[in-house]
């Protein structure tokens, strides 16, 4: 099975309170911000690096991921592709775009150029970048591709064919089963990273990986060591051919309001009780 | 003048609540810019639903009537040709919103602003404001495509009210697509509850991963949900591990909600779950840790050990 995975860099999700707006209010700069391997994505890599390994003989690798990251042809996006390639990616892939000339209609009918090209099996992305959160290009991939798509996918199983799949996806009210002929795209949820998310026919059945908490696998001393021998192909949106048009023109940033008001550490439970009732109103 | 079409969102042959946030978006769009706005009913059950969707002031509800189970492949195509004739088509961003609108403004070659918290009309020109990065700051934005695709959060846009009168319906043709071919629904595990839904709830009391298992969030945080009549979330690490179900995950990646009372217990506040909760009125924490990162958003903080807490505060309530 060959599979692409998209990553995308953002300004580090976890200290996203410390951004600012530019001057003009036109941009947001994340300043003195790490770059880091879009969460959701790391996730993705993780499904698809299952997908594709016998983890009962040491994560043999079975198949074929290839990675594509859209963004600046420097360091941060570069050392990005290279920390996939050493959790075990075969390959990579970095398409070179001004990060300002991107939404999801752009990224999508890039990703589609890319796919033509590389014809996986599968393609699977983080359902949102912890930047914009828009949910949107995966879905808007597969339409361009006349695929289906499934988000959200908390569970894939293969079947012994490899041909489909069947994925659990996760709604608001509860959990649905679907069976999934390929190619396709995947996007995954959260529960991605559960100990037995991912059947893939070739490692036994049943086999729990080690619990994540927070982020896909680490890469081993020895996976860093291959993953700088490994290719990166560098690559245009002119060399692909695409429609850079862009459908959204983001015309102002604000700063979320502060919550006002300071927080209040009550003496006990009595004490709480009764600001919620006679100070707050709302019990 | 923008016309508007809403996407209605079906659960067993009934709108959900989030078609009516939907359609108060619709009617601020169309008030705004002088036009009007219809409501699209599609699905299982899409006729008794245009007939319940029809006291909402829309000039028409259309039915697509789809039976078995939902795929946005089943869907987009159906509702790209019924919004063809339409300027903006709105749906809510609920995971079905976020599933099937997509789909279809790519179908229509319409740019998408999803998830929106705001919508202006200055001089009959349409932008949208939007949370993003986890909510930490707020896009403005407009959509350069003929056509526009929006999908609206939850926790800021009313349900509309039933405004009277009875919008005429139509049906429109069902479409085909290909891609609906290669995904076939198997079934969906339902989690059943009598409370009400963590989306519009008044007050939603939730609990973390130091409640340590899923019996404790039967015994010790349900007591207090029912007591208040609240919904019940859950952080993430509480859902990963298995404690409660995956739909109850309140944050960036779960749900968003903004009740007039939420209680976090247990639960040290990561970035990730702020980003769902702290547009909620009233926030109070009941953690061990006065320096836990909830602090950042709590009006009222309870420094002690929930297990010993909850019991009496569920108690309390219950005498009030």
């Amino acid at each position: 099975m060959k599979i692409l995975v998209s990553i995308k860099r953002v300004a580090d999700p976890d200290n996203a309170s410390k951004l600012k707006v530019s001057s003009d209010g036109t941009a947001v700069t994340s300043e003195g911000l790490e770059w880091k391997m879009n969460p959701f994505d790391d996730w993705s890599l993780e499904a698809a690096l299952r997908l594709t390994e016998n983890a009962a003989e040491k994560n043999a690798r079975v198949g074929e991921v290839v990675l594509v990251s859209i963004g600046p042809n420097d360091e941060h996006t570069q050392r990005i592709i290279r920390e996939g390639l050493a959790k075990g990616a075969e390959r990579g892939i970095l398409v070179e775009a001004d990060e300002g000339n991107l939404d999801a209609s752009v990224v999508s009918a890039i990703l589609k150029a890319i796919v033509d090209k590389e014809s996986p099996d599968l393609v699977v992305m983080g359902k949102q970048a912890a930047d914009g959160d828009s949910n949107v290009a995966g879905t808007e991939l597969a339409e361009k591709l006349g695929w289906p798509v499934i988000n959200s996918a908390m569970k894939i199983l293969t079947s012994d064919d490899g041909k489909t799949l069947e994925v659990k996806r996760e709604l608001d009210t509860g959990v649905a089963t679907v069976k999934v002929t390929g190619p396709a795209v995947i996007t995954t949820s959260d529960r991605i990273l559960q100990p037995d998310s991912v059947q893939n026919g070739v490692t036994p059945d049943g086999h729990q990986y080690a619990k994540l908490e927070v982020g896909g696998r680490y890469a081993s001393l020895k996976g860093i060591m291959q993953a700088k021998k490994k290719p990166i192909d560098q690559m245009s949106l002119g060399d692909l051919g695409v429609d850079t048009a862009k459908s959204l023109n983001y015309k102002k940033f604000e700063l979320p309001p502060a919550r006002s008001g300071q927080t209040t550490f009550v003496e006990d439970v009595a004490d709480l009780v009764d600001k919620l009732h006679n100070t707050a109103k709302v019990i | 003048m923008a016309n508007v079409l809403v996407v209605a969102e079906l659960l067993e042959g009934k709108a959900r609540k989030t078609t009516l946030c939907a359609v108060t978006a619709a009617k601020q769009i169309a008030e705004g810019t002088g036009g009007s706005f219809d409501i699209l009913s599609i699905g299982e059950g899409a006729g008794a639903a245009a007939e319940e969707l029809a006291g909402y002031g829309a000039g028409k509800v259309l039915k697509a009537e789809i039976a078995g189970g939902y795929t946005c492949e089943k869907y987009a195509a159906t509702v790209a040709e019924a919004g063809k004739g339409y300027d903006v088509l709105v749906a809510c961003a609920s995971a079905y919103g976020k599933d099937l609108l997509p789909r279809v403004a790519a179908k229509l070659g319409a740019g998408v602003a999803s998830d929106i918290s705001e919508v202006h009309t200055d001089g009959g020109k349409l932008s949208y404001t939007r949370p993003m990065y986890a909510g930490n700051m707020f896009g403005t934005v407009e959509i350069l495509t003929d056509k526009q695709v929006v999908t609206v959060r939850q926790s800021e846009f009313e349900p509309a009210a039933s405004s009277g009168g009875a919008s005429p319906s139509e049906d429109v043709a069902v479409q085909t697509d290909p891609a609906a071919d290669k995904v076939e629904f198997l079934g969906v595990e339902v989690v059943k509850s009598e409370r009400p839904d963590l989306g519009d709830a008044d007050v939603v009391v939730s609990g973390g991963r130091a409640l340590k298992s899923a019996d404790n969030f039967t015994n010790v945080i349900e007591p207090l949900v029912d007591a208040l009549g609240a919904a019940m979330g859950a952080s993430r690490a509480a859902c990963d591990a298995g404690y409660v179900a995956p739909e109850l995950q309140v944050g960036q990646t779960g749900k968003v909600v903004a009740p007039k009372l939420y209680i976090a217990i247990g639960i040290s506040g990561a970035i990730q779950h702020l980003a769902g909760m702290k547009g909620s009125k009233t926030i109070v924490a009941i953690n061990k840790d006065k320096e836990a990162p909830i602090a950042q958003v709590a009006d009222y903080f309870l420094v002690a050990d929930l297990f010993d807490t909850v019991p009496a505060l569920t108690e309390a309530v219950k005498k009030l």
